[in-house]
């Protein structure tokens, strides 16, 4: 099983030429080498397994409920595209490394390079589909930055930058996919989702979930429409368009597409689809390499239509054809490889790319041409190489199709002529650059390259050769296991020999080299038809496109974002009212078959009141005291509805919070202008908000009716049955603060504490002028602190300590605990502060508040953990029933100590925020003249 | 009963978000105070209204119901602090931009003719 460690290998390698950098270029390249070629290792000897139709899966669990694992497959069509990637990328390294100059900084370039083995190696072994995902974005990301590797270079960072927004949009497009074909499954692991084949297909997803897989697959593999980001992807060093843009990257859109053969394939749609998208482009890709006076622009569109012709294959509906499409993606890697190296071999050692300057370039390197020779016509599909081979299978394949009905002819006729052109680039890629004269204004003297520079290229191409001739010893079993992987049942009889005897498709392929031969031939006339049309610089169109896209999102975010908080509070309440409407139109009616209480004198009054007080907030809200009067009033009444129905606690929090509230306003109104500014919104909007007002308090009242009225099955009993058993008190309103939902009262109280200490420095730097007079131009009354006022509260203070305390003490029992006593504790003190200034108090208050939110919420949280010295789980309660004589039997219980920390924390937080801003009033203000 | 009680939140709701919806800190915070006392009555009314049955235990068949009582005892708690975080807010808003409209200034009255000057 030491195929698992095979993607972790390169990924440990990335740092590694980092490391190296410093040392001499060859020991870089070297010890760069060195984790790759291990994992090449590892998955040479798991070979013969995977030949014996073994699949290896192993993953190890991370997220389970959201199907997320860390696993790794290998079966036949992995371990193909992992030789392709580990070899190719080892003959990559060894190339680069006398590709690239002394200036390049060799470290970076080499880590881009592994980041994106590693990638890649990860796409093709993920057995998780998410896992694939992400490998997929990376290699996105590795390839912008190798693109952009030259970041001087202005079309390096505009092919980049076109690059990684195409393939990256793609991958938007796949995620999506994935996610719904992974709900429609119920799996994101592979080994299942293969062999959904049928759930998926018939499933109503089934078309939404090709579609995004198809533009993922094509953006990648840059078919029509989305093959103009490849040439421009050119600007990258050599090396780079290599691996990236002829043997791995741009494969692995195929490999998605054969990877999820058995699940997406075999439906008439895909065969149309990905049938038609291949053959356009294969013929777009061949007519346009034509024409192309760059020697790696040529081998871009070349390679844009050989890709075109695998998805042909892919999309033909004969097993055979998903056969020759996996042999094709083999000898399209190993022939355009060996392509690109010797372009790139022409280009560092004359100086040029441009096939009008290069000429004759054979009398000054014979090997170098021989070798780029005998590729291009691999290219060509000539007999005794392997591009021939999958070629001859690729006919044999376009013939007896039926996809297209009774216009199925066209698709070995089409496929003739793309070869025809195919048979043309190649001749010209041979013809101009190595015969046809004298080089034609080089910059340098044209020579063969470093030694081991060629030796990939050799390499090579000694494989397109030996597979070209012993296809059945040299490759047979890859083929077969790969094959097997993509079909996933018994692959149909085909036979890999060089001779099939006189047929159609070796009539096609003479039609094709004679074709071509014509077309070369001619080139002249047509090289002038083509500069008849304009050409289109898909740079530009793309930043054009680009620059669309950016002004309509600035204009559709500058009618969405106005910066006014009104309308966003406005749209915030219009969509939640959207939102909550339509579930009750469900509802059959809002009164349920609850018999109701009888109503009262009394509660018609409160009812008025509480209307009354609500309907006079709104009305004077711009007269603020007035409306904080009001307000005020309505909070009164709601805490004598609690008491009414039977809430105590509820009423008892209520009216001492009412009082901190409203001394806090108060005290808060002293900094703002007494009135409201008469009201600037427009008429209409006053009228938008009073309908959604309007509408929101309808359906609130509604729900709250229906609610109430409909029968409820709660959960409330079992509080009910166990909290004098469970936790030691009868007031169960307090037992399941301080017990049974401790934990949430933990976070409460924590909230309230950040809170506090919040104000506290929003408070600290605040700059704000106080006036002297009212809103009417009366002066503020000069004696401060009235004498009455202090004398009394200075006597009401123990009064009011001792009943916190008997509230406090009772409150596990009856009506009362840690919030209520707080409260209470801080109206007191509160009421000291208001009747002898802050400056008396601070002398004598010497505790800081800050550290009694902190005493409060570690009491609190020490209490928690205390249970987990007994074995229990977090805040579990303890109590104990002792007897002392004179008192007699009382109860001790942990949950009085939680209650003493939330004691605390609510009058430390309570008194921080009021004493804050109460002390703003007197030392630290500023004074600023008033009018 | 319970028509009376849902006809208060329901109006308290309502007068909560019409003010939330005006242009000045101030009343913002006081509809924010409206609107909480309402969700908190709101929430309340969950378990159902029941007369003269604390949940304290007594021996007794009927109590009312403890649970959103719990609830609504820390929201009222946590409802304090929002407010007070809200207004202390706008104070600061007030001091470092020098207005006390939500959006930080005025805005720009298209309908009054005496601006236009």
């Amino acid at each position: 099983m030491y195929y698992f460690w095979v993607p972790f290998l390169p990924m440990l390698g990335i740092i590694v030429p980092l490391l190296t950098n410093k040392l001499n270029r060859s020991t870089c390249a070297l010890a760069t080498a060195i984790l790759p070629g291990l994992a090449l290792c590892l998955i040479i000897l798991e070979l013969s397994d995977v030949f014996a139709g073994q699949v290896f899966s192993q993953s190890i669990e991370w997220i389970p409920q959201l199907g997320l694992a860390l696993s790794f497959r290998l079966d036949g069509l992995s371990a193909l595209f992992s030789l392709l990637i580990l070899g190719i990328g080892l003959l990559v390294i060894l190339y680069a490394r006398y590709y690239l100059s002394e200036k390049d900084n060799m470290g970076r370039f080499y880590s881009y390079l592994i980041m994106f083995m590693t990638a890649m190696l990860g796409i093709v072994m993920s057995n998780n589909m998410l896992q694939l995902w992400f490998y997929w974005e990376l290699t996105s990301i590795s390839s912008f930055l190798l693109i952009g590797f030259w970041s001087h270079n202005s079309d390096a960072r505009k092919g980049a930058r076109m690059a990684l927004t195409v393939t990256g949009a793609g991958g938007l497009a796949l995620l999506a996919g994935i996610i719904l074909l992974g709900q429609v499954v119920g799996s994101y692991e592979l080994d299942v989702v293969l062999n959904s084949g049928e759930l998926v297909q018939q499933h109503p997803y089934y078309l939404a979930i090709l579609s995004l897989f198809l533009i993922g697959a094509f953006t990648k593999s840059a078919q029509f429409p989305f093959h103009f980001w490849l040439p421009h992807a050119m600007a990258a060093p050599t090396p780079v368009s290599a691996y990236l843009h002829s043997a791995t990257m741009v494969k692995a859109g195929i490999f998605l597409l054969a990877r999820f053969y058995p699940v997406l394939a075999g439906t008439e749609v895909w065969f149309i689809v990905v049938s038609l998208t291949g053959l356009f482009t294969l013929l777009l890709g061949a007519y346009s390499a034509l024409f192309k006076h760059d020697l790696k622009g040529l081998l871009a569109y070349s390679t844009i239509s050989h890709l075109g012709l695998i998805v042909l294959l892919l999309g033909l509906n004969t097993e055979l054809a998903a056969i020759a499409a996996v042999f094709h993606i083999m000898n399209h890697a190993i022939f355009k490889a060996s392509l690109f190296m010797a372009a790139g071999i022409i280009d560092h050692e004359s100086g040029s790319r441009d096939m009008r300057k290069l000429n004759g370039l054979w009398k000054y390197m014979p090997i170098t041409a021989t070798l780029a020779m005998v590729a291009s016509a691999s290219m060509a599909g000539v007999p005794l190489l392997n591009g021939f081979l999958s070629k001859e299978m690729f006919f044999t394949e376009t013939l007896g199709q039926s996809i297209l009905g009774s216009m199925s002819w066209l698709i070995p006729v089409l496929s003739t002529i793309a070869a025809a052109f195919a048979v043309a680039y190649s001749l010209r890629f041979i013809h101009d650059v190595f015969f046809n004269g004298e080089p034609r204004g080089l910059t340098k003297t044209p020579h063969e390259p470093p030694r081991y520079m060629r030796v990939p290229v050799e390499i090579l191409v000694a494989i397109c050769l030996l597979v070209g001739i012993f296809p059945n010893y040299t490759i047979g079993p890859l083929l077969e296991s790969a094959s097997l992987a993509v079909l996933n049942h018994p692959l149909p009889e085909y036979s890999l020999s060089l001779w099939h005897g006189f047929n159609i498709p070796l009539l096609m392929s003479g039609l094709a080299i004679v074709g071509g031969l014509a077309i070369y031939l001619n080139r002249k006339p047509l090289f002038k038809f083509e500069g008849l049309f304009p050409e289109i610089d898909a740079k530009v169109e793309f930043e054009g496109f680009i620059q669309t896209c950016v002004k309509w999102a600035q204009k559709i975010n500058a009618k969405l974002e106005t910066g006014s908080l009104q309308r966003y509070a406005f749209l915030l309440c219009f969509f939640a009212l959207l939102l909550i409407a339509p579930p009750l139109f469900d509802l059959d009616t809002t009164r349920g078959s609850l018999p109701g209480l009888p109503i009262n004198g009394a509660v018609i009054v409160a009812a008025i009141l509480l209307i009354a007080g609500s309907l006079a907030t709104v009305i004077w809200s711009h007269y603020r005291l007035i409306a904080l009067l009001m307000l005020s009033l309505v909070g009164l009444v709601v805490s004598i509805t609690f008491a009414y129905f039977s809430a105590p606690d509820l009423a008892l929090t209520q009216l001492s919070v009412e009082i901190v509230t409203v001394i806090l306003l108060l005290l808060a109104l002293y900094f703002f202008p007494q009135e409201t500014p008469t009201s600037k919104s427009r008429p209409s909007h006053f009228v938008r908000d009073m309908a959604v007002a309007a509408l929101i308090g309808c359906i609130i009242g509604s729900i709250c009716f229906a609610l109430m009225t409909h029968p409820l099955d709660s959960i409330s009993e079992f509080f009910l049955a166990n909290a004098k058993t469970g936790g030691g008190g009868t007031n169960v309103v307090n037992v399941i603060l301080v017990d049974f939902r401790g934990f949430d009262t933990f976070g409460e109280i924590t909230v309230l504490g950040i809170a506090a200490l919040g104000i506290h420095k929003l408070i600290a730097r605040m700059r704000l002028s106080m006036r002297t007079k009212d809103h009417d131009g009366r002066f503020w009354a000069k004696d401060k602190y009235p004498v009455l006022l202090s004398v009394v509260s200075q006597s009401l203070l123990p009064l009011f300590l001792l009943i916190s305390a008997y509230i406090f003490m009772r409150g596990h029992n009856l009506p009362g605990g840690g919030f209520i006593a707080g409260l209470i504790t801080s109206i007191a003190l509160i009421q000291q502060y208001l009747a002898h200034g802050v400056d008396w108090m601070t002398k004598r208050v010497s505790v800081s508040y800050h550290f009694m939110i902190a005493i409060g919420l570690t009491t609190a949280g020490l209490t928690g953990l205390g249970s987990w010295i007994f074995g229990r789980p977090f805040l579990t309660t303890w109590f104990e029933y002792v007897s002392l004589p004179w008192i007699g039997k009382f109860e001790l219980t942990s949950a009085l100590v939680f209650d003493l920390g939330v004691y605390f924390t609510v009058i430390g937080a309570t008194l921080l925020i009021l004493a804050s801003l109460g002390k703003f009033t007197t030392t630290e203000r500023l004074t600023v003249g008033e009018r | 009963m319970e028509l009376i009680y849902a006809v208060c939140v329901g109006f308290m709701t309502s007068c909560g978000i019409f003010l939330m919806l005006r242009g000045h800190t101030f009343t913002l915070v006081i509809g924010l105070t409206l609107l909480s006392y309402a969700v908190n009555l709101f929430l309340f009314a969950s378990g159902g209204l029941t007369i003269g049955a604390p949940a304290v235990l007594n021996g007794s068949d009927i109590y009312a119901d403890p649970l959103p009582q719990a609830l609504v005892l820390t929201a009222i708690v946590i409802g304090f602090a929002m407010t007070a975080f809200a207004v202390i807010l706008a104070m600061r808003g007030r001091a470092d931009l020098g207005s006390d409209h939500v959006d930080g200034t005025e805005p720009f009255d298209r309908l009054a003719p005496e601006d236009k000057s």
